[in-house]
């Protein structure tokens, strides 16, 4: 489902990913950890062809990222849910107005019982005529989450989207990424946290992603 | 902050992402103020350039067609050299008409210039004769050599001496007035493009977002072009609605000048004032337009 081979990517000269191959399988849980400024954004980025690598080659949906033309890329990125640490909205829309911002733009009709057993399953149902600078940390994240999952994606990328949140709260979205995965979705969740990995892992078969030294291995047993 | 504890039905969330761009901001602002502005401004160039054009028009028709012959006082007896005048008239094709002025209506002509207490009876004035012609049949430098030969002291004038200046002034006017508005419409379309960048810039997350939900540029670009279009729209309705006012009530100080009493616009011209708004909104939507792909291409 998604393929980098051989990809590099450097910022102004500075390498943050070289020699990069992997693979990640449709239905996949991967984890990606590495340090802060290690290149996990980066990855993710590359992922929904956000950024396009110096090198290499990354495939989404079997076709090269590098390749797509323009109009291309917003057909692709429907097929991909991203949840970002600093959850960016349109903050003068309401809470439902930006959770169904994908279906809007696609031009498809937001089904009212849709979206609330979307906003029940995330636990928001009760803030959704809020502007998002009204909510939470934790609620942001949620917000994000339901947005990213509104159209049902194959591929959801979370860049460390337990970074503001408490311990309690990491939980619940960790729980809520695991369920999405058990409907069959690949999921990629960038984070530093290890001990929220080691939780996770006994709820699911994910495989551990480290970036160190701008590659990326695959992580040993103590993960 | 309010809260809704139900979804607003599916119609509404549908319409509701008219608003995606922020329904203030110093862009769309000045976007609405500039379309007020220069419509305020256009209207009046429109109306320079049309009224110049009508009082050309008018200027000319009054005076196509229509000569002066006037007879020298001399020794020779004026009764026959009149006759032979228009002896010579008759046999000129084109000529519909020729009037000899009678001593009272030449005494009003110069009265304006010289005075009432002039005793005109006791000048040596000139017979005057005004002719009407067909102008494609007429043949004024044949009947005026004709005149140099056969009665000397008859000269012709047809007003393209006084004529020709006025026309050509009011035809600048006219362009001048055409040149204004074509660079206030310039202006605007550049003021608009400022403010569309300006306000694309400043909505860089909003864009980013967009991006990222898997919006189009063409979605993107809509969205702001639909709120620029009707902010220069609205903007242009005030300035235009102020502009004609302006001319209803400006002073009429001029009653008897020609030009400034005819300054604004007659009949059908009223469909340009009201049709300025849509065209500031096609300038404005077009160059939104424009500034929003090129904005959105510098930020991939």
């Amino acid at each position: 489902m998604i393929a980098f081979e051989q990809v590099a990517y450097s910022y102004g000269g500075t390498a943050t990913l070289s020699d990069v191959t992997v693979q990640i399988a449709s239905g996949s849980f991967h984890f990606l950890t590495g340090p802060s400024g290690s290149g996990k954004s980066t990855f993710l980025k590359l992922c929904y062809a956000d950024l396009v690598p110096s090198l290499g080659r990354v495939s989404v949906f079997d076709q090269d990222t590098h390749a797509l033309i323009r109009d291309d890329l917003p057909q692709m990125r429907r097929r991909i849910g991203v949840v970002h640490q600093e959850c960016q909205f349109i903050e003068h829309l309401s809470v439902i107005d930006n959770v169904i911002l994908p279906l809007t733009v696609a031009g498809r009709a937001a089904l009212p019982k849709d979206v609330t057993d979307l906003l029940n399953w995330v636990g928001l149902s009760s803030v959704v005529g809020m502007t998002p600078a009204a909510l939470s940390g934790g609620e942001r994240q949620r917000v994000a989450l339901a947005r990213a999952v509104i159209t049902s994606p194959e591929i959801i990328l979370a860049d460390e989207p337990t970074g503001n949140v408490d311990w309690e709260m990491s939980l619940r979205l960790l729980t809520l990424l695991v369920e999405l995965n058990k409907m069959g979705k690949t999921i990629v969740v960038a984070t530093h946290d290890l001990n929220l990995i080691r939780t996770v892992k006994a709820q699911v078969a994910a495989r551990v992603l480290r970036i160190k030294d701008g590659r990326v291995l695959l992580a040993g047993a103590d993960l | 902050m309010k809260q809704r504890s139900t979804l607003p039905p599916t119609e509404e969330l549908k319409t509701k992402s008219l608003r995606i761009v922020p329904p203030s901001g110093l862009g769309v602002w000045l976007t609405g103020l500039t379309a007020a502005a220069m419509s305020f401004l256009a209207v009046f160039a429109m109306a320079l350039a049309l009224t110049a054009g009508l009082v050309a028009q008018n200027w000319s028709s009054e005076l196509q067609g229509r000569a002066t012959i006037r007879i020298l006082p001399s020794n020779e007896n004026s009764a026959q050299q009149l006759d032979m005048l228009l002896q010579i008239l008759a046999q000129t094709p084109g000529i519909l008409k020729a009037q000899p002025l009678d001593s009272a209506t030449q005494t009003a002509l110069l009265a304006p210039w010289l005075g009432d207490d002039i005793p005109f009876d006791a000048l040596p004035l000139p017979q005057l004769l005004d002719v009407t012609y067909a102008g494609e049949r007429y043949d004024f430098e044949g009947l005026r050599l004709r005149l140099a030969a056969e009665l000397p002291d008859a000269i012709i004038d047809d007003h393209m001496q006084f004529r020709g200046p006025i026309l050509a002034a009011a035809q600048q006017l006219r362009w001048l007035g055409y040149g204004a508005l074509g660079l206030i419409l310039s202006v605007t379309a550049m003021m608009v493009v400022l403010a569309a960048n300006a306000a694309l810039a400043a909505n860089g997350t909003v864009i980013k977002v967009l991006q990222l939900v898997g919006a189009t540029d063409r979605y993107i670009v809509r969205a702001f072009v639909r709120r620029f279009a009707l902010r220069a729209f609205l903007g242009a309705c005030f300035g235009c609605l102020c502009a004609v006012l302006a001319l209803h009530y400006m002073p009429k100080v001029a009653e008897n000048s020609g030009f400034l009493r005819a300054f604004g616009f007659v009949q059908g011209q009223w469909i340009w004032p009201v049709a300025l708004p849509f065209f500031v909104a096609g300038i404005a939507y077009i160059a939104t337009r424009w500034a929003g792909y090129r904005k959105l291409k510098e930020l991939i």
